[in-house]
This record gives C-alpha cells, sequence and structure tokens, in this order.
C-alpha cells in the first residue's frame, strides 16, 4: 500500500492563551497530489501547517508524513517536507545565495553540492543575480521565491505552502502557477494555501476547507465544483428590458436598467436563456459570471452563524 | 543520533558554525574592535597610570598582572553577547525557523551556536592579547592550561548566552544580564586585585564567584601565579559547562521561547 503524503487525525490545538485553534481534524493527502487547504482568516490553516512543521507544538492527534510518525520519527519527516512559510523568516543581513546554500547545510547537504542546488532553484525562480544582494533588498514577490528556492533546495518529496502568491503580481503569479505544476508533475506532492480561489481551482486537484479549526469539505475539486447547483451571470443589456420573462429553472434579476443577473440551475443549458430573452425582446451586449464558482461555493460553506463575527467593522 | 546521518549532522554542525562566524566576522566594526579600543583604555588608565603607583601585586608589576584578566574579561563578555544577540535576532526575525523545520537535532544546534561564540570570544581574545603587547610584555606559563580554560571558559559563556537569548522577549532582555551580572562577578572576580589582598570574610564570599576561579586559572596559566587550587577551577568550569548544557539542551526541547 502506498502511503499517503500528509494524514492528520484528531489534530487538537490550544494556544497557550486557552484559544482552540484546531478541534480536531483529519486530513489525508495523498501521495503526488496537488492539494489546497483553504480557509478564511483565522481557520487555522496555518496552525495546521505549523504543526507539520514542526514549528507549533500539537496539544493532541496524530500527524503521519509519508508514513513517519512525527512523535516518533520528526527527524524523517523533516527531512521529506519542504515549507514556503506565510511570513518571511530568512535573515535579512544574509545573502540571498546563503540564505539557500546554508538551508541546504542543515539537511547535510555539503557546500558544493549546495551552491550547484541554488544556482539551479535560484536560477528557475530569477532570482540567481541577486545572491549576492543581502536578502532585504529584495521586493516583496522576489522574497516570496527565495523562500520557494530555500524550501526546495533538499528536494523535499512534500511541498507545502503557506499562501505562495501573496503580494505577487499577474504575471509572476501565473508563472509561479507554472513552476509549481511542473514540480508537481516531477512527482513531489504539494499543499497549498491560499485566498486566490481561482489559483486553487485551476492547480489543485484535491481540496480541503477548513473553518474555526474545523474541516468542513474534504474533497476532489470536481465533485466540490459539481455541487454548485447554480451558476450566476451577469447579462449587460443594449437597451432597458420593460419586463423580465420567467422560467421554472432560469431566474432573472434586475440590478439596474441595463443589468441582468441570471441563476441558472444545473442541467439547464445557456440555449435555453438566450430563448428566453429573445421571446422578450431583450438584446444582450455582453455577458460574464458573476463571481468564481469555487468563490460561491467556499462563501456558503465558511459563511459564519453569527454575521457581525467576521468582517472589518468601519471606524466608528 | 542516527549513525547513519552522522555526515549530514556534521555539515549541518559546520554549516551553523561558519554562519555564525560570517555573522560577526561581517559586522567587525561592532564585534571585535571595540573591545580592543576598551581593553587599550583599560591598559592605559589602569595599568599604566594608576597601576605604576600601585606597584607589586603577587610578586608581578600591576600592568603585567590585569593582563590576564582584562583577556578573559573580553573572552567572557564576547563569547556571551555573540550568542544571545544571535539567538535572540534569529527568533526575532524567525530565522530561528529555518532550523527548526529541519533534521538539525537540538544538540547540534547548541553546539552550533557555541562554536560561533567560541569562534567570537577568542577571536577579540587574540586581538586583545595583541592589544596588551604594547604595553606589557608576553608570558606564557603553560600552553596547555591557557588554552584550555580559556576555550572551556568561552563554552561556559556562549551556553549561558544561548540560555539567556532563549528566554530573552525584547532586546532590554539580552543587556540585562551582562551588565547586571556578568561586568559585576567578574569586576570581582579577580581581573584587577588578587582576593588574598581581601579581608576573610569577603574572601569567602568571593570564593562563590564562578569567575574567580576562571580568571586564575587562566592568569595561572599565562604567569604561573594563582589564588585557588587549578583542579578546583576545572571541576568547576566542568560542572558548569555539563550543567548549561543540559538545561539549553531541555529547553530547545521544549521548544521554550521558540515554539508556540
Ligand atoms: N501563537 C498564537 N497564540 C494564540 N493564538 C494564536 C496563535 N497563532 C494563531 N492563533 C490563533 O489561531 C487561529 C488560527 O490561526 P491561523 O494562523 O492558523 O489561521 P489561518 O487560517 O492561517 O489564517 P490566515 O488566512 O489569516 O493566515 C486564529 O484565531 C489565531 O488568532
Ligand atoms: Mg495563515
Amino acid at each position: 500500500m502506498m502511503n499517503a503524503a500528509l494524514e492528520i487525525r484528531a489534530l487538537r490545538k490550544t494556544y497557550r492563551n486557552g484559544f482552540e485553534a484546531l478541534k480536531g481534524i483529519d486530513l489525508t493527502v495523498a501521495e503526488g497530489s496537488f492539494f489546497a487547504l483553504l480557509g478564511p482568516n483565522g481557520a487555522g490553516k496555518s496552525t495546521t501547517i505549523g504543526i507539520v512543521t514542526s514549528l507549533v507544538n500539537k496539544t493532541s492527534g496524530k500527524v503521519r508524513v509519508f508514513g513517519h510518525d512525527l512523535d516518533r520519527d520528526i527527524q524523517e519527516v523533516k527531512r521529506n517536507i519542504g515549507l514556503v512559510p506565510q511570513e518571511f523568516n530568512f535573515n535579512n543581513f544574509e545573502p540571498v545565495g546563503e540564505v539557500v546554500v546554508n538551508q541546504a547545510g542543515y539537511y547535510g547537504i555539503p557546500r558544493q553540492e549546495a551552491w550547484k542546488r541554488a544556482r539551479h532553484y535560484l536560477g528557475e525562480l530569477g532570482l540567481w543575480d541577486k545572491r549576492k544582494e543581502m536578502a532585504r533588498t529584495l521586493s516583496g514577490g522576489m522574497k516570496r521565491r527565495l523562500m520557494i528556492a530555500r524550501a526546495l533546495v533538499h528536494e523535499p518529496r512534500l511541498l507545502i505552502l503557506d499562501e505562495p502568491t501573496a503580494g505577487v503580481d499577474i504575471e509572476l503569479r501565473r508563472s509561479m502557477w507554472e513552476f509549481l505544476q511542473n514540480i508537481n508533475c516531477d512527482g513531489r506532492s504539494i499543499i497549498l494555501t491560499t485566498h486566490y480561489l481561482e489559483e486553487a481551482e485551476r492547480l489543485c486537484r484535491n481540496i480541503a476547507i477548513i473553518d474555526h479549526g474545523l474541516i468542513v469539505e474534504n474533497t476532489t475539486m470536481k465533485s466540490l465544483l459539481a455541487k454548485l447547483d447554480t451558476e450566476t451571470v451577469v447579462l449587460d443589456l443594449q437597451a432597458a428590458a420593460p419586463k423580465l420573462p420567467e422560467h421554472e429553472s432560469i431566474q432573472l434579476r434586475r440590478i439596474d436598467d441595463l443589468t441582468l443577473e441570471a441563476d441558472i440551475h444545473r442541467g439547464e443549458s445557456l440555449n435555453t436563456l438566450f430563448q428566453l430573452l429573445d421571446a422578450a425582446q431583450i438584446s444582450v451586449q455582453s455577458m460574464r459570471n458573476k463571481t468564481n464558482r469555487l468563490e460561491e461555493l467556499f462563501l456558503r460553506m465558511t459563511r459564519s452563524t453569527e454575521s457581525g463575527e467576521r468582517g472589518i467593522r468601519a471606524a466608528s | 543520533m542516527n549513525r547513519l546521518h552522522l555526515h549530514e549532522n556534521w555539515t549541518a554542525l559546520r554549516t551553523i558554525v561558519l554562519k555564525e562566524v560570517l555573522r560577526f566576522a561581517r559586522i567587525w566594526v561592532q564585534t571585535v574592535l571595540p573591545p580592543m579600543v576598551t581593553m587599550a583604555l583599560y591598559f592605559i588608565i589602569f595599568g599604566g597610570l594608576i597601576g605604576a603607583r600601585i606597584g607589586e601585586m603577587d610578586g608581578f608589576r600591576y600592568m603585567d598582572f590585569i593582563v590576564p584578566g582584562l583577556i578573559m574579561l573580553a573572552v567572557i563578555t564576547n563569547s556571551y553577547s555573540n550568542v544571545v544577540s544571535s539567538f535572540f535576532s534569529a527568533k526575532f526575525q524567525r530565522h530561528i525557523e529555518e532550523l527548526l523545520v529541519s533534521p538539525v537535532p537540538n544538540s547540534l544546534i547548541i553546539l552550533g551556536f557555541v562554536g560561533g561564540g567560541v569562534a567570537r570570544g577568542l577571536t577579540v581574545g587574540v586581538a586583545v592579547t595583541l592589544v596588551s603587547l604594547f604595553f606589557s610584555p608576553f608570558s606564557l606559563h603553560s600552553i596547555g592550561v591557557t588554552l584550555s580554560i580559556v576555550v572551556m571558559t568561552s563554552v561556559v559563556f556562549a551556553l549561558a548566552g544561548l540560555i539567556n537569548g532563549v528566554f530573552a522577549r525584547s532586546f532590554d532582555d539580552i543587556s540585562i544580564v551582562p551588565t547586571f551580572v556578568l561586568t559585576p562577578l567578574t569586576y570581582l572576580g579577580g581581573v584587577f586585585y588578587s582576593v588574598s589582598l581581601l579581608p576573610d570574610f569577603w574572601q569567602g564570599v568571593s570564593q562563590l564567584n564562578p569567575i574567580l576561579y576562571m580568571v586564575n586559572a587562566f592568569r595561572y596559566g599565562l604567569l604561573g601565579t594563582t589564588d585557588l587550587p587549578l583542579t578546583l577551577s576545572y571541576a568547576i568550569i566542568i560542572a558548569f559547562i555539563v550543567g548549561l548544557y543540559l538545561f539549553a539542551l531541555v529547553l530547545l526541547n521544549r521548544g521554550v521561547g521558540v515554539r508556540s
């Protein structure tokens, strides 16, 4: 039987201040998968990652990485993981090249080989020319890439990235996606957290959603998206529509004079929508999806019961 | 420690020590130069100006008598402050996490930081010794005693600095111990005088000060004179090394100050 890249059972974490960040989560990440761990701010993503990477002590539960138990074989667990943390955590006063080479050294890779690998990974991430610069002089996006190179230098089988594309521009984000996909194709398992759901939808085959320290969903991206029973499109009209037609599986709403929204039930074809609009003599200028589909699902699953609990309150 | 990984661990240890050495070497103007200037002042003022009026101490010219103690003072404070500031800033900037996620055993993290502290202590020790040559002829009674005592003392204070770094939560916390404990104990540890000059009671009190044993043993190494038995000095230093090392290991294993 093949071992899972990561197996978490009944994992709990109560911080010293008494806050219960994880309330018993179970999670399995198959070897070779590209896995998205999603959840709103404060859900417990970084706490989970912290425990798996030995930065946070767990309160109880089991963690196994490629079959190695965190409690019994921590060195082997560590050897198999590369971490790109959410916050910058390299020495700002160290040259970029040394950040990567030293990390390799901690994994027992001799200096010469370490420089070879640093050249490879820094090169791939467009940072080799910066190897002699102090890390603090890098831009935010470069710092993220430095942390990715650092996480890969010991060639871990499981790469964990905690919001790797935060603060990275669009073009760079796309090249980072490509880079990560290549790494995944080489057989490395990847776990990624992100608040850009488009990113998760595009990259990840498997997904877990965590909210308030509990896993609320753990499935494949495909079957998750299939759960979405309606899709909403926005229609820009050429002229105001006097009256909206009605249909059992398509609901139309007026947003303003020249804008409509249509909730289309799953299984219903777009042709039906256009037949309906034609019959009512409504001519459409353009059409687009209201939101990313995953985003919609995500909001439904994590919407808090007390609506005032989350969100940013305006200063009074 | 797993035999299989002996080679990897050796590489890891060398990496940490090299990184620590490069750290203080890069900022040598802040780390190596100041003790040289301070010591030159000590030599001029206490040794030259005031010392000339004091006459002899334990049969040595006062200037010659204080040289070993002042070298020791420099070694102690630099070993300590190298590790405490390096470890604390690693915590503060969070790059201690680079070590925590890696398979480097905690014992090696300790050895690595201590190695860096000893390197700084000895570098400064040599630099200060060179400065002293302008004021006092170099004398070496026993090279074995001198080297072993200076290295072991440096280890003691590097370990103590590490423990201070583990507990420190702010930049203030890393200067409290050096200011209020280390410097007074060193000054009272017979750097400037022979304890045999003190009244009985104060001699007794002084003997509770571990630094006294280190300074005395080191002075024996250089000058061949001591107020205290050499074996006692070794025993005390070794006891401190073992005790502080075990304490540091327990702290790191528990993740005190570094893992939530
Ligand atoms: N050291 C700590 N002490 C006390 N509480 C903590 C600590 N670290 C995190 N928490 C709390 O645990 C909860 C989960 O935090 P965590 O960082 O895991 O969230 P997250 O899902 O990564 O959020 P984000 O998307 O904002 O990064 C939060 O409520 C946070 O305030
Ligand atoms: Mg987080």
